[in-house]
């Protein structure tokens, strides 16, 4: 009896690396297994709220949000728009959805999905003129746009000024809290996937690559980002319109830096480019930022610490990492 | 600026006369008739009217004028900084011309964006490829394939794009049953990036081609085996432009060449005159009184 080495993958692939042919269910749960696990995992963590607590359960929906801030990044990147300005989504959805509940009223149910809807315009007419900038020039000019929209609330005190807007609409139950931002999370992170293999993502990976090609290719680059941009503030505002009405107050802090650099942070940890990367970085920052309140003052050091070393030791980011020894499993086959 | 530039650059509107018609040994040379660039004058699918493009102070095309017959193959030939590409960039829209027009199928086209000269029909290759580099071979073509003009060119809807695409790559010589097509651009040598070039131009299904240096960094069996698509196209009635400096295979399939110079049009004529033309003489290789 003789044996070799197989790989579990070998007979699946066909041709490209994103085409398969299965001819078993035991192909299928290969394929399947990476997919479903992280899903099952979402859904079934706020069923366990009495056995890891409230406390965690907020680390969970915080995670959330972030992830979804970290995927309407990475679908900017794929276009070649690098932001550093995310909060400008998340702040916009926020402000709009809180004055939408504070002066008229409305319930959650229509705050939210106008907020979102509202901040992604807001945001993306706002981009329109720099969608021309390439690289840090697009990057610089996204910074200052939370920060300048912070400042004009400040000065002109619309909208609440520094004090912001408080007393708006709780959510209408704890179940709600938890399954709305898990299930917007699920939804971006495969529809962005499936989006960016259409024929519509080639277009946009193809204006990141060579924007002079798409250009001669008779497409206009421009309508195409500022599609890109719109859809990924939708995902970024509502992580703001649904944050506004968690807390019940919606103020400056919106327009925060941390909404621009934790995204940032989480995509570069779990890989540019994959979706899936920028999700499991959010997931891994965000708890991991928690646990290391212990550490008190160290914190951020400790924190930092290990961000560089993940950085260094994985430039390709975790998710990349994982695929690639996903993919080289191998089983033991008998040729004797 | 060298020294052909005094030695007298020629009034830039008229080009010099042309020599007399001599054998220019060419081998499967086709005999073409003399009138033919006269005839379709009128129709020209491209006239090209006193354009110029100044760089800071350097003058990159000065004052060309020309046109181009549907179905005509044009050559544009000149030595390095002559303003080729910037010509072509002109014509496509990349750059705006300080003067002059760019009239296409009698539309005036000056100054369009680049997107909507494409859109128009004008299709281009460049010079230095530019493939999408993370995306298969195929997958380059889905691009184009998802413009407006290939929807509407085939009537409203877009179809299987990686079928048409598959056959496209087909028709520039990428080898269909194999892995070819389906690797990803970076892995493919040059040759093949060159085609797919060509290829991406052709999913427009363009009315007038442009290819800028397409045989630039080819072997010569690739060139070879590049040169039969292209007449063919040109026999099927495309209008094709081509800036080459591989003039042999060049005047082999020209109608009509055009040489620049120092951003000026030195001379206009079928490609059998070319070789005894003094001012393209001169500007490949310097003149006498220098």
């Amino acid at each position: 009896m003789k044996f070799r080495k197989e790989r579990l993958d070998r007979g699946i692939k066909a041709r490209c690396d994103d085409i398969f042919a299965l001819s078993s269910y035991r192909e299928m749960s290969y394929l399947l297994f990476p997919r479903v696990l992280p899903v099952a995992a979402l859904l079934i963590l706020p069923l366990l709220k009495g056995v890891i607590g409230m406390y965690w359960e907020k680390v969970l929906m915080i995670s959330c949000t972030i992830a979804l801030l970290a995927l309407s990044w990475d679908l900017m990147a794929s276009v070649g728009l690098i932001s550093l300005g995310q909060a400008l989504f998340f702040g916009a959805g926020a402000y709009i959805t809180g004055f939408l509940n504070h002066s008229f009223k409305l319930s959650p149910i229509v705050t939210i999905p106008l907020g979102t809807l509202g901040g992604a315009l807001f945001s993306t007419l706002l981009l329109l003129p720099v969608l021309r900038l390439r690289g840090v020039y697009f990057a610089i000019v996204t910074l200052t746009f939370p920060l300048l929209l912070s400042r004009f609330i400040e000065t002109t005190k619309i909208l609440g000024g520094t004090e912001g807007m408080s007393g708006l609409s709780p959510l209408p139950s704890v179940w709600v809290e938890m399954y709305v931002p898990v299930l917007a999370l699920i939804v971006c992170l495969f529809g962005f996937r499936r989006l960016i293999n259409e024929d519509y993502g080639l277009v946009l990976q193809g204006i990141r690559d060579n924007d002079r090609a798409v250009m001669s290719g008779a497409i206009n680059i421009y309508w195409f980002k500022a599609q890109a941009v719109f859809i990924a503030g939708v995902a970024g505002a509502f992580a703001g319109s649904f944050m506004t009405h968690y807390n019940q107050v919606v103020g400056m802090a919106s327009f925060a830096m941390d909404y621009s650099v934790m995204p940032l942070t989480a995509a570069v940890l779990g890989g540019v480019g994959s979706f899936a990367g920028p999700a499991i970085g959010a997931f891994v920052l965000m708890p991991l930022s928690e646990v290391l309140r212990a550490a008190g003052t160290l914190r951020v050091v400790v924190y930092s610490a290990i961000l560089i070393i993940c950085v260094v030791g994985l430039p390709e980011g975790a998710f990349h990492y994982i695929r690639r020894k996903y993919h080289q499993f191998e089983r033991m086959v008998d040729v004797g | 600026m060298s020294q052909s530039q005094e030695g007298g650059r020629p009034p830039a509107s008229e080009p010099l006369e042309l020599q007399p018609f001599e054998s220019c040994g060419q081998r499967g040379e086709i005999v073409r008739q003399e009138s033919e660039q006269q005839v379709a004058m009128d129709q020209a699918i491209l006239k090209v009217e006193r354009l110029s493009k100044n760089f800071g102070g350097v003058a990159a095309v000065v004052d060309v004028s020309f046109s181009l017959s549907p179905g005509e193959l044009l050559g544009i030939i000149g030595p390095n900084g002559s303003g080729k590409t910037t010509l072509v960039n002109l014509l496509t829209g990349f750059v705006r011309p300080d003067s002059g027009k760019v009239i296409y199928q009698g539309k005036n086209i000056t100054g369009h964006r680049p997107y909507k000269i494409a859109e128009l029909g004008v299709a281009r290759t460049f010079q230095m490829v530019k493939p999408f580099y993370q995306l298969s071979a195929f997958k380059n073509l889905i691009i184009p394939l998802y413009s407006s003009r290939v929807k509407r060119l085939s009537g409203g809807r877009y179809g299987d794009r990686d079928a048409v695409a598959i056959d496209l790559l087909e028709d520039v010589g990428f080898e269909r049953d194999s892995s070819v097509p389906y690797k990803v651009a970076s892995s493919l040598p040059h040759g093949y990036l060159k085609r797919l070039e060509l290829a991406r131009c052709l999913s427009l299904r363009p009315d007038l081609l442009i290819l800028d240096e397409l045989f630039s960094g080819m072997s010569m069996s690739e060139v070879a085996s590049t040169l039969p698509i292209i007449e063919k196209l040109n026999s099927e009635g495309l209008s094709i432009i081509m800036v080459e400096h591989r003039l042999k295979e060049l005047f082999r399939i020209a109608d009509r060449i055009i040489a620049l110079n120092f951003g000026a049009k030195i001379a206009d004529g079928p490609p059998r005159n070319m070789m005894n033309n003094d001012a393209v003489k001169a500007a490949y290789l310097g003149s006498e009184e220098d």
